[in-house]
């Protein structure tokens, strides 16, 4: 059980990474952009992946009359996510340290990994309405109103995970560094559980 | 077939380079699309003021920079940022002759930060940055005229010279030409350049004989410290110069140690003596240049500095005056003559200390020929002018009059190759030519004469610059491209050393200029009498303010139009009718002023030049013009 409080410590605190590196990122490329526009998705914000790109991309955007890229304080999300992730990783790591000493076992660590799945599914929901939204809520006086064949106006949802085409843009949608040591502290505190299992099983 | 082919060949030009060569040729300057050249060449645009930027090998040109003509395209020299680069002591100057560019070297490498040509004409010196491609500094030459022997830097680029190719009398006065000899001078300018900041300053000028000082190179390595200088008409002749300084047999190379002058100078020697000269400096935060003029310059008496001047002996009116990577020759070359001679740093020296002098010339020791001659190449070919080197022992001479480069090695002094020029060729350069390490891969001779090598053009044709490929044992004629204006000198650089730096855009942020509207909420109108400011933005794709009412006739109106792209290669243009003068071309984060004086009532529209979005077309608007004495408001709107 030792081993398992440490694993489960350890997977909290990777969680910590989205403190520092992006948790996603959406990169936009286009023949006259050989170097791709891109902005990386934090959970406290977003920033462009070169320093212009979010002023460059809503100067693209608006021709199709899509919203300006939500600064910081324009969106709860960015107050809301760093609040949950700290909360969870400092839950993670109290669990961990309980289970380490003995005080608790290893269901307790499935728990907080069930916790974590449903508050991130509903953040992988809340991000694709935002997506949704971005990408349909148009402006009705736009430069350019495109149509699907079938004769419906056009939208330009961002894919939420891999790429697609826009008129002339490749989209390409990805987790990044943050999302990923996220994935694997989760995955480890996952691993903490079996093996915390299979001590307990020894033990009997 | 066969009579076909030899029909073709005989009808064709005289270098007979077709069919199999010529397709061998085609892959050595083929850079496929979307990708680079392997070399920048920066061309002196000769009497079109300009400098003009090319890839090699593919002979493609890239860049038109104005350094001392206005140049409409973008506007610099009309615009009011621009306008003092352009003041002398003359007044407004918006032309010159550019002549020769010269990279800024460290250790005797290039180090691709600046470039320096000078203007022949109204005798000036020109600093443009290689991180932006732009003009940064104009520094004009007093008591000099026709600033031809220039502007060649030092191997630290401590220094970039200015020698006068017409001597004049010093200070100017009113006095008969028949005078000349031994009243006129000649100048030969030593202009320090700031290690950081690359700005100039005109640190001292020697006083030499009325000669004409006609080219110029560094020593290096050794010779390091030392400049040489061509001379002609060391007859100091006044009239009719073709027959009458062609006189003397031989005329001169100037070696000056301008490490012991400096000395001199830094222990409080030389006579500052009243002088004007303009000195503009463009400031890349405001956006701006300014134009101060200067009133005073510090002389040295050469015969006042033992040690430091010495006149060699070279045959009949030399012009270039070329010094090996080494530093150990100085080359110069009788354009009359059909040798080229070859003098030895060594023996000069040696020369020096055994105070071996043959005379002198208004007190400057003038050596013996023998004593300073390395060797000389017997070459064949008539006129020799320049030569560079390709830092495998081997250099490489143009002659004019028989119209060829001839390869030849610098200390076996044999021919080695030559290769027919079209048609009479003045300079060559190979990439870090005047460098103690060039770049031999190719080598680049610029002609005075175009005739059949391209599409006639009527009576007026660009010149002709040939590219051959120097790396093997051959010379290999590669490709023929026109260059604009008369392609004077060039300079060279590895693409590698430059384009990682480039600049893609200037930083808003960083936007100091006086009237730069940084936000939309800074966009206005103000009149101030008859003087109207316009504060105006632009981006993809409107201008902020789009519509103005309220201006009168007789007014001044000022457009300072700020550019708010931060996106590479987005410019936007402004043209407003019936300005007297040019548009405006604005890059990102930029602010450029226009000044239009409108003589009509009316409602007269404005729009952008360059294309720069698929709502190009709609980036425009309209200024009303009410009579003089009308009381219309000033008002402005967007989106109203
Ligand atoms: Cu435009």
């Amino acid at each position: 059980m030792k081993k398992a409080g440490i694993l489960m410590i350890l997977g909290s605190l990777l969680l910590l990474g989205l403190f520092e590196f992006p948790l996603w990122n959406i990169m936009l490329g286009a023949p006259q952009y050989p170097d791709p526009l891109g902005m990386n998705i934090y959970i406290s914000g977003i920033k462009g992946v070169k320093e212009f790109d979010i002023q460059n991309i809503d100067g693209v955007n608006h021709y199709i009359g899509m919203q300006t890229i939500p600064k910081p304080w324009e969106m709860w999300e960015f107050r809301v996510f760093p609040l949950v992730i700290g909360t969870m990783a400092a839950l993670g790591v109290v669990i961990g340290l309980l289970g380490f000493f003995g005080k608790v076992n290893h269901w307790w660590f499935l728990g907080w990994f069930g916790l974590m799945a449903v508050l991130g599914i509903l953040g992988m929901y809340d991000f694709n309405l935002w997506l949704n939204d971005y990408g349909t809520n148009l402006d009705p006086n736009a430069i350019m109103k495109m149509t699907r064949p079938n004769g419906r106006p056009m939208t330009y949802k961002p894919p939420l995970f891999g790429h697609q085409k826009m008129l002339n843009f490749d989209v390409d949608s990805w987790p990044h560094t943050g999302g990923y040591l996220m994935f694997a502290g989760m995955i480890l505190t996952l691993v903490a559980f079996f093996i915390g299992k299979k001590s307990k099983n020894i033990a009997q | 077939m066969a009579v076909m082919f030899s029909g073709c060949n005989n009808s064709k030009s005289p270098n007979g380079n077709r069919g199999a060569l010529a397709s061998t040729a085609a892959e050595k300057v083929y850079v496929p699309p979307g990708e680079h050249d392997e070399f920048y060449a920066f061309f002196s645009g000769g009497y079109s003021g300009n400098l003009t930027v090319y890839g090699l090998p593919s002979g493609r040109m890239f860049k038109e920079i104005p350094v001392f003509s206005q140049f409409p395209t973008n506007g610099y020299g009309y615009s009011e940022e621009t306008k003092p680069m352009l003041n002398t002591s003359h007044g407004f100057i918006p032309w010159d002759d550019l002549h020769h560019p010269d990279i800024s070297q460290t250790n005797g490498k290039l180090d691709g930060r600046w470039i320096f040509v000078n203007g022949n004409n109204t005798p000036r010196i020109a600093r443009i940055d290689l991180k932006t491609f732009e003009t940064d500094e104009i520094i004009e030459v007093p008591n000099s005229a026709g600033n031809h022997s220039s502007s060649f830097v030092t191997e630290n680029t401590e220094y970039v010279v200015a020698g006068t190719r017409f001597s004049v009398p010093v200070p100017q006065k009113d006095i008969s030409i028949k005078e000349y000899k031994g009243n006129f001078k000649g100048a030969l300018s030593f202009i320090e350049v700031a290690p950081e900041t690359g700005r100039m300053n005109l640190k001292f000028q020697i006083m030499m004989p009325g000669f004409d000082y006609d080219l110029s190179h560094p020593g290096r390595g050794k010779s390091h410290g030392w400049f040489f200088f061509t001379t002609y008409n060391t007859e100091e002749a006044n009239t009719l110069l073709e027959v009458n300084a062609s006189q003397n047999d031989k005329d001169f190379i100037a070696a000056v140690n301008w490490k012991k002058i400096e000395e001199y100078i830094n222990n409080g020697g030389g006579t500052k003596m009243p002088a004007e000269y303009a000195h503009n400096v463009y400031d890349h935060s405001t956006h701006s240049a300014k134009s101060t003029i200067k009133k005073e310059v510090l002389t040295v008496d050469p015969t006042k500095v033992p040690g430091a001047v010495f006149l060699l002996p070279t045959p009949k009116s030399p012009h270039g005056c070329d010094v090996d990577p080494t530093g150990k020759y100085i080359i110069g070359n009788g354009k009359l003559s059909a040798d080229l001679t070859i003098h030895s740093f060594d023996k000069m020296i040696a020369a020096i200390e055994a105070e071996k002098f043959d005379g002198n010339a208004y007190g400057i020791p003038i050596l013996k020929f023998e004593d300073v001659l390395a060797g000389q190449v017997k070459s064949g070919g008539l006129g020799p002018l320049h030569t560079e080197f390709d830092g495998k022992g081997n250099a490489y001479t143009t002659f004019f009059i028989s119209s060829e480069l001839v390869k030849w090695n610098v200390e076996t002094r044999e021919v080695i190759d030559r290769q027919p020029n079209y048609y009479s060729v003045g300079h060559v350069m190979i990439p870090g030519g005047n460098s103690a390490a060039p770049f031999g891969k190719y080598a680049v001779a610029m002609n005075k004469i175009t005739k059949d090598r391209y599409l006639p053009t009527g009576p007026e044709l660009e010149h002709s610059a040939q590219l051959f490929d120097i790396s093997g044992e051959k010379m290999e004629l590669l490709l023929d491209f026109p260059t604009h204006g008369e392609p004077h000198y060039a300079a060279g650089i590895p693409a590698e050393i430059l384009a990682p730096k480039s600049q893609k855009i200037y930083r808003l942020e960083d936007n100091k200029h006086e009237f730069a509207a940084l936000g939309g909420d800074e966009t206005r109108v103000e009149r101030n009498g008859n003087e109207v400011h316009v504060y105006m933005s632009m981006i993809r794709s409107h201008f902020t303010p789009d519509n103005i009412e309220g201006i009168r006739v007789g007014d001044k109106v000022y457009f300072h139009i700020t550019n708010h792209e931060q996106d590479f290669d987005v410019p936007h243009g402004f043209a407003m009718i019936g300005a007297n003068n040019a548009e405006l071309l604005i890059m990102p984060g930029q602010t450029r002023t226009l000044v239009w004086e409108p003589e009509q009532v009316g409602v007269w529209p404005f729009y952008c030049t360059d294309f720069c979005s698929a709502l190009h077309q709609e980036m425009q608007g309209y200024v009303r013009v009410s009579p003089a004495n009308s009381d219309i408001k000033l008002s402005w709107s967007l989106g109203e």
